[in-house]
């Protein structure tokens, strides 16, 4: 089973070079710390930047430079930065390769829903429903069963939803999975130790398993 | 002609009356106008709309005009960061309209632009696509829905930019531009505050990010705070 370092591990390697990528709040922020050598890519923030960097060192914080989750970040040569509606227009125009995003629910139809739980927790949506509006390329890094121990992997959301039909991949602490056009959670690789069976009875949606199924290389 | 300089952020909003709609800049507490939120505070008027990307915090940003419940109605699309935004809310003393953050952006540019309304994908098929208008385009190769969503319509636009001048022409820092700039287009006033206040003439023409002629008033903040939300560092 993978801890939320190693979801964000696995999901890097479909990191390529020359990339520019979205990286959502969570576990996809920590993909940026597993990049391999030698595949650079672009960090896209939504509030504005293009060439985030990492955080500043301690005493060099900027008030003025911050990320999409409120964090002082700094900017790598060649960064630029924008106002929002650009940001959300690079977005919208698929100019992003890839959005790597969290999520409370996911279903075999490729709908996400993380932004609301009605009457419990009201934050917003962010640039959630923009991105997974849009986004031709989204990889969706989560925790496979809630802490009570129900799968978040679903028939239907019953969550409000983010986004439909928009999901195509998933990686948990389990396994990986596309969603298939015609619905459906193909399985594509196990996490280390986790068996066929566990992968099963953490899938509430229509799993699909066809012929062995390889263990993860991390 | 004419003189928008204006003395401070009392002055700046002195004409801004109960129950209108305002646009505010910043994101998070990057780039907020913290001398007119102040301001506001002190003149006490009430039922304000706010149309901001998030609600400040507490006890800084927009969260101070909540703490004094002259805000009506927020529309956001990220409030995380507020209890009393999200006590207010659940209680129902407080209105909130949550919309996603590309069509909050979207929608102030197209008040700038002259243009009524935009078409967008974010939000089809959710609950905010309720009573709206969908609309099929086959747009870059791909048949999909979109939703309508109207330009702003609001009284005032209070921005923050890093320098102005005397005209009005204004460039933002860092990432403190955010929604500045297109809240900045879309006010029928349009207050400016900044750090430096310049003479015409000593800004470059080519790094002005936001024309003089969507802004109506400006004027030098003071104190600026500049408030970090979240502090992430490494060590050296």
């Amino acid at each position: 089973m993978l801890d939320k370092n190693g979801i964000a591990k696995r999901i890097a390697r479909e990191v390529k070079d020359g990339m520019y990528v979205n990286l959502g709040i969570g576990i996809p922020t920590l993909v940026a710390n597993y990049i391999p050598q030698g595949i650079n890519v672009e960090l896209q923030s939504e509030n504005g930047i293009l060439g985030m960097g990492p955080f500043p060192f301690e005493g060099e914080e900027d008030a003025d430079l911050i990320n999409a989750g409120k964090q002082t970040v700094t900017l790598l040569p060649g960064a630029v930065i924008f106002d929002s509606a650009m940001s959300f227009g690079m977005i919208r125009a698929q100019k992003v390769d890839l959005t790597i995003l969290g999520a409370m629910e996911v279903s075999e139809n490729g709908d996400i829903a993380n932004w609301k739980i009605p009457g419990k927790m009201v934050k917003g949506m962010g640039g959630a429903m923009d991105l997974v509006a849009s986004a031709k390329n989204i990889i969706v890094a989560m925790q496979q069963v809630n802490k009570a121990g129900q799968s978040k992997l679903l028939p239907k959301c019953d969550l409000p939803l983010t986004g439909i039909h928009c999901i195509k991949k998933v990686v948990t602490e389990l396994g990986v999975y596309d969603i298939l056009p015609q619905g459906g959670f193909k399985l594509l690789e196990r996490a280390p130790g986790v068996s066929v069976e566990q992968i099963k009875a953490a899938t509430a949606g229509k799993l699909i398993i066809e012929g062995d199924i390889p263990e993860m290389v991390i | 002609m004419i003189n928008k300089v204006v003395k401070n952020a009392d002055e700046a909003i002195k004409d801004i009356q109960d129950n209108m709609t305002l646009l505010l800049g910043g994101f998070g507490l990057c780039g907020i106008p913290e001398n007119c939120i102040s301001a506001l505070v002190k003149k006490g008027v009430k039922g304000l709309t706010c149309v901001s990307n998030n609600a400040g915090v507490d006890d800084f940003g927009l969260g101070l005009l909540l703490q004094t419940r002259q805000v009506k109605k927020m529309i956001s699309s990220y409030v995380g960061e507020n209890d009393e935004f999200e006590r207010q809310m659940l209680s129902g003393e407080l209105e909130v309209e949550l919309i996603p953050q590309g069509t909050l952006a979207t929608r102030c540019l197209a008040a700038g632009y002259g243009m009524p309304a935009i078409f967008t994908p974010a939000g089809v098929g959710t609950e905010v696509a309720i009573g709206k208008e969908v609309r099929k385009f086959k747009f870059n190769g791909v048949e999909k829905d979109y939703l309508m969503e109207y330009a702003f319509d609001a009284d005032f636009a209070i921005v923050k930019a890093w320098k102005g001048d005397t005209a009005g022409n204004l460039i933002y820092r860092s990432t403190a531009r955010n929604f500045n700039p297109m809240m900045a287009m879309a006010g029928k006033i349009t207050i400016a505050e900044v750090e430096e206040l310049v003479p015409v003439g000593e800004l470059d023409p080519d790094q002005i990010h936001t024309p003089g002629i969507y802004v109506q008033r400006i004027f030098k903040g003071e104190n600026y705070e500049k408030r970090i939300e979240q502090r992430t560092v490494r060590k050296k």
